[in-house]
């Protein structure tokens, strides 16, 4: 026998206030531990996915859209911009690092950048198994990629065409990626990337439709690729009878020649889906997005976009967590309800436990272990109703964007939260607490 | 084992009570009788240390109960009076057995459940055990109230009617244990009633 077991008999006993209290307790504690988590992760992949990058160089479009397109890969690009008119900007003084984008070809839902070697190294991933592309159609595979679709060094893979239409619909392109490497899981972005060579985005579309340009461009005339003659080395892999090997080989040669930056002669008119611009110093915004005037760019400040973001996501947030918090207090007030109203019930048998040796303080303690057994229940229901709707939550989002915040760990919010509960706990059963400190026996048994 | 002395009662703004004198010796049974109205629950309850009075002294077991603080009072109480009310209350989400060993929890004894059921045992409710008090006949109630009230083995046993709610057979019952618990015990029995029917079963009686 002890306080603890008798608080635990008394709250047994009523077993409809126990359940409107712990329902509607968890309820506000799961909501709020729920808000607070989806806000920490993520915030954090936020931030792990933006890493110091300053702007964003891409189509004209929305700024916002460009910074979900190109920074983390949740929508999709504004169009394509023309690498002679984008070189003018980055090779600007004031860019510290510009690191190139081309994509528009996706394999099963994951998409294929184009890109250089700069881009994982800017995120700090390195490659866990295998060597970093070189060659077009090789491809480095982020760790949830592969752990995703199975792909394997040396697997082969086809793209199709787009961001999200995996299905049989998509049109496929016939030359197949080879997975040369697999990077370490990083918990940004280049987790649910598969990265290739920016020649190998130029030629999959060159070797077939050389006219149709990325999905979101707007469509060529629709003509079909025998009409038009593709280009001069394209024709040249067709028509000769070549093996696989030769044709790649070719390819890759040609490919070199048109890496941007790597040989003076790049084809002027190639096409790049975006840079991700680090700037050198500040102020440079201003002067470097002057400059695309008169083009079809524009530059895309990521802080500004990210707040902007953050802001519009907050106000969802926050209505949520109010209505949760106001939750959470009818909660607290029908525990203080229900302790009240079962003293008026139980003040003969709190006077009984003062004849029977019980003194005061162990029946204030009493009315106050009541009140704490049922909010720090309230508060375990709700954290597990929290992670239960992580877990929803959770492959919601990774079935739409690939974001993983599956972290179900305690937190540091979870813990202040716990604290918070008990403390208003104890506030609430305080009064029915010292009301039933103060009953007076006799004159409660003599009416008895 | 109890004796009381010039013992003066008022009420804030009501009736105001002198009582008799007021002697009971190890293992005596006094009757104390009266009418409605004559204060004999306030007797009781300033017997029990749960009225303070405001005039002369209680002794019980040779310690002078008047002047006890609070927690202490309370203490004492649960370990040296044993009082059974005239309607019984119980711990109501507690089972029989476990509401026989709150005097026992509650003025910090050991848990002897053996002592409980030796007891629910001998007044034949031991098949009750485990049952809520509500779902006891008012007869059966009583009984456990006066296990309760003796499981500590209290000096004194302070019973408020105990026999008023009861039929004839039940209320016969009722004092055939309370006096055979005070013999075992050895403690001293005070009735307080206005039923007649126990006018013919007490020697020594008070009247107020």
């Amino acid at each position: 026998m002890n306080l603890l077991k008798i608080a635990w008999s008394n709250i047994r006993f009523k077993p409809m206030n126990t359940l409107l209290s712990i329902v509607l307790l968890s309820f506000g504690i799961g909501i709020i531990t729920l808000m607070l988590l989806l806000e920490k992760q993520l915030g954090e992949k936020f931030n792990r996915n933006i890493k110091d990058i300053d702007f964003v160089l891409a189509a004209k479009g929305s700024p916002l859209q460009s910074i979900l397109a190109n920074v983390y890969h949740v929508d999709v690009p504004t169009g394509n911009i023309k690498v002679a008119d984008a070189e003018r900007i980055i090779k600007n003084p004031m860019v510290e690092k510009a690191i190139p984008l081309a994509y528009g070809d996706n394999y099963e839902k994951w998409r294929i950048v184009g890109t250089n070697a700069d881009y994982p190294a800017h995120y700090g991933c390195v490659v866990k198994e295998g060597r970093m592309f070189e060659e077009p159609f090789e491809a480095t595979i982020g760790a949830l990629v592969a752990r995703e679709t199975g792909l394997k060094i040396g697997s082969n893979f086809v793209s199709s065409h787009g961001f999200d239409n995996a299905d049989g619909d998509a049109h496929h392109h016939e030359k197949p990626f080879t997975v040369v490497g697999i990077f370490e899981t990083s918990d940004c972005v280049i987790d649910n990337l598969i990265l290739t060579p920016v020649a190998s985005t130029w030629l999959v579309h060159e070797t077939e439709e050389e006219e149709k340009p990325f999905a979101n461009t707007a469509p060529a005339a629709e003509t079909k690729p025998e009409e038009t003659p593709p280009a001069a080395p394209v024709q040249q892999y067709e028509n000769k009878e070549l093996t696989g090997d030769e044709v790649m080989k070719q390819m890759a040669a040609e490919a070199k020649m048109i890496m941007p930056g790597m040989v003076k002669k790049v084809d002027n008119n190639r096409e790049m889906t975006a840079y991700l611009i680090i700037k050198r110093n500040r102020g440079a915004f201003g002067l470097l997005s002057n400059m695309t005037k008169d083009t079809n760019m524009e530059l895309a400040n990521v802080a500004v976009q990210n707040n902007r973001l953050l802001n519009n996501f907050g106000i969802g947030m926050d209505t949520v967590l109010a209505i949760a918090i106001l939750i959470s207090i009818i909660s607290f007030l029908s525990i203080f309800i229900s302790l009240i109203n079962s003293l008026k019930e139980r003040k003969y048998e709190l006077a009984l436990m003062r004849t029977m040796g019980g003194t005061r303080s162990k029946i204030f303690a009493l009315i106050l272990l009541e009140g704490l057994v049922l909010v720090v229940l309230g508060y375990i229901v709700g954290l597990l109703l929290s992670r239960l709707g992580l877990v929803v939550l959770s492959s919601f989002i990774k079935d739409k964007f690939h974001y993983n915040i599956s972290d179900l760990g305690i937190t540091k919010a979870d813990l202040a939260l716990l604290a918070i509960t008990i403390f208003v706990g104890i506030v609430a059963s305080l009064l029915p607490a010292i009301k039933a400190l103060k009953i007076d026996i006799s004159k409660t048994l003599a009416n008895g | 084992m109890l004796h009381t002395n010039n013992l003066k009662f008022e009420y804030p703004d009501g009736p105001s009570f002198v009582f008799p004198n007021i002697q009971c010796g190890k293992g005596e049974h006094l009757l104390i009788l009266g009418e409605s109205g004559k204060g004999k629950t306030t007797l009781l309850h300033l017997l029990a240390g749960m009225l303070q009075a405001q005039g002369g002294e209680v002794s019980i077991a040779g310690q002078n109960i008047s002047g006890m603080k609070d927690a202490a009072l309370d203490q004492y109480r649960g370990e040296h009076i044993g009082i059974v009310f005239q309607t019984a209350h119980f711990m109501e989400a507690m089972g029989v057995e476990d509401n026989l060993i709150m005097p026992q929890y509650l003025t910090n004894k050991a848990i002897q459940r053996e002592r409980a059921r030796a007891l629910l045992t001998r007044f034949n409710l031991l098949h009750k055990a485990k049952q809520k008090p509500n779902a006891l006949s008012v007869g059966e109630q009583q009984r456990v109230a006066i296990a309760r009230a003796v499981i500590n083995n209290p000096s004194v046993i302070l019973a408020d009617e105990p026999t008023s709610a009861l039929d004839d057979k039940n209320a016969d019952e009722v004092i055939a244990l309370l006096e055979q618990q005070a013999r075992d015990t050895g403690a001293c029995l005070v009735i307080v009633t206005h039923d007649k029917r126990l006018k013919d079963k007490f020697s020594k009686q008070i009247v107020l």
